[in-house]
């Protein structure tokens, strides 16, 4: 469903990282991992269309994704309902018209209550906590695309009991079929439900499933295997 | 209060007044529409950055001794209006300073032509009138009503049929164009409405005070509703009420419209702000 070759990254003509190969098939579960700094954030905005690759090609199968960005200081204390939140999620089925019709109101709510937040939905999203926010936008993503979920350090801030919670929901929906892409820092809580990995290192990058990761020289290096080899 | 009624009445029976109260609901209307999402994305900045390039344009206009002032001055702002939200997307850290370059370059060059190609006797008044809008508002003209209904009907059909997506892109940008949807559209259309409410209510309230009307009912709607939708249509009925109060205010004490207006805003902001901070509380 995404095929990515010869791609390098970064902004302004300087390279962030380089020869970054990929492809992801429907129902896997990339997780996207690296050092800060190295090009992780800069990967996904050019999978996502927002920021022009230097080099290289991407082609998707698929036209619409499901977003789930880092939060932003504009999102923070902004006026909106849950419901209007997670409705707006169907703004690229509206075409030309201007209002939702009641099928894309009905997946919102849908979405809503697999997420178990439809209680919330008249709740403003600026008072609620921040694992309650994720899922939120979690529920925004699916109606957006309920086949390819970007999720770009979804846990980031969230406490340690949330965090699980919040892997349990992707590990979920993944397993209903829904393709999904993560970034994440933390790569010891990923490695459990992660089918392939996207490692994007200063000077090298790896891809390929999560065994052959482990069996990388770039995991021993961080020290990932070591209590299997010890 | 009886004196008062009088007065009013007495004021009514003038078709001009009548005009001013349309002319300036319809703008406190657009205004406040746009304010919620300006405030919001971080460019409460570019409404008066705008209202001084309007400035700009306008004394260009009067130099030229164009007949109507609106030919020249409406498509500079729409353009500026885009330049400054395209630029503010991905807002490096020039971006505030370009705004600020460019309103107060605006500015000196608007009155530097002012003055140097001055075409009353009453210079300083021209400039004061254009910055703080008219001191009285004898001078509005049947044609001048019909202009700002027609482009404020415009305004408000657009952002009703617009309404999904402002909030949209306003919300989250990336999220949209992740969907495959491109936002540009929807900046552009935000960029143009908000440069129509800027010259329109610059005849009105002045090119200085026009970000007031923008700003303000928002601000006082943001710090009591929590839903999008009761924000916008909160902050519409605060800016008409405000705009309204304003003008029978000016009548009565004779004071000068536009600020009489920024001055019930500003009331009604504070009120909103303290009540807002006990319910927080």
């Amino acid at each position: 469903m995404l095929d990515v070759k010869n791609l390098s990254i970064g902004y302004e003509g300087k390279p962030v990282a380089e020869d970054i190969n990929f492809s992801v098939k429907e129902g896997d579960f990339l997780c996207i991992v690296g050092e800060n700094g190295a090009g992780k954030s800069t990967l996904v905005k050019t999978l996502l269309r927002l920021t022009k690759p230097l080099s290289g090609e991407i082609v998707f199968k698929e036209e619409g994704i499901g977003y789930l960005p880092q939060q932003t200081v504009v999102q923070r204390d902004f006026p909106a309902s849950v419901w209007e939140i997670a409705l707006s999620g169907n703004i690229s089925k509206l075409g030309a018209r201007p209002f939702y019709r009641a099928e894309e109101k009905k997946r919102a709510e849908d979405n809503l209550k697999r997420m178990g937040i439809w209680n919330l939905r008249k709740e403003c999203y600026r008072n609620l906590s921040g694992g309650q926010q994720q899922r939120v936008l979690l529920a925004r993503a699916l109606c957006a695309s309920e086949k390819l979920l970007v999720l770009d350090e979804p846990v980031s801030g969230l406490d340690p009991k949330v965090t699980a919670e919040f892997y349990e929901l992707t590990k979920e929906l993944n397993k209903s079929g829904i393709t999904i892409i993560m970034v994440s820092h933390d790569i010891k809580a990923i490695m459990e439900f992660s089918d392939h990995i996207l490692h994007i290192g200063r000077d090298n990058v790896f891809f390929g499933t999560t065994e052959e990761y482990l069996k990388s020289s770039i995991a021993k290096e961080i020290g990932l295997n070591s209590g299997e080899e010890g | 209060m009886q004196n008062m009624i009088k007065t009013l009445q007495f004021y009514f029976e003038f078709p001009f007044v009548k005009y001013a109260v349309i002319v300036g609901i319809l703008i406190a209307l657009c205004s406040s529409l746009l304010g919620v999402t300006l405030v919001l994305k971080r460019y409460s900045f570019i409404g008066d950055g705008l209202s001084h390039v309007a400035f700009g344009a306008m004394a260009v206009a009067s130099v030229l001794k164009l007949a109507d002032q609106s030919v020249l001055v409406l498509p500079v702002t729409v353009i500026t209006a885009i330049l400054l939200l395209r630029t503010g997307q991905n807002a490096k850290i020039k971006g505030d300073a370009a705004i600020a370059m460019l309103s107060v370059g605006a500015l000196a060059v608007g009155y530097m032509l002012m003055n140097v190609f001055s075409t009353s006797a009453n210079v300083s008044g021209d400039v004061c009138s254009t910055l703080f809008g008219s001191a009285s508002i004898i001078t509005l003209q049947v044609k001048d009503v019909v202009l700002c209904f027609v482009l404020s009907a415009v305004v408000m059909v657009l952002f009703v049929v617009l309404y999904n997506r402002i909030f949209a892109v306003t919300f989250d940008e990336n999220f949209v164009t992740a969907t495959g949807r491109s936002a540009n559209f929807n900046n552009l259309m935000i960029a143009v409405m908000i440069a129509i409410v800027i010259v329109l209510g610059m005849n009105f309230v002045g090119s200085l005070l026009i970000s007031a009307l923008i700003i303000f009912p928002a601000l006082s709607s943001m710090s009591l509703f929590s839903s999008f939708k009761s924000v916008v249509i909160l902050s519409a009925i605060m800016s008409v009420i405000c705009a309204f109060a304003g003008i029978l205010i000016s009548i009565l004490l004779s004071t000068p419209v536009g600020a009489t207006i920024v001055v019930c805003d500003m009331i009604l902001f504070l009120i909103c702000f303290v009540i807002g901070k006990v319910k927080g509380a």
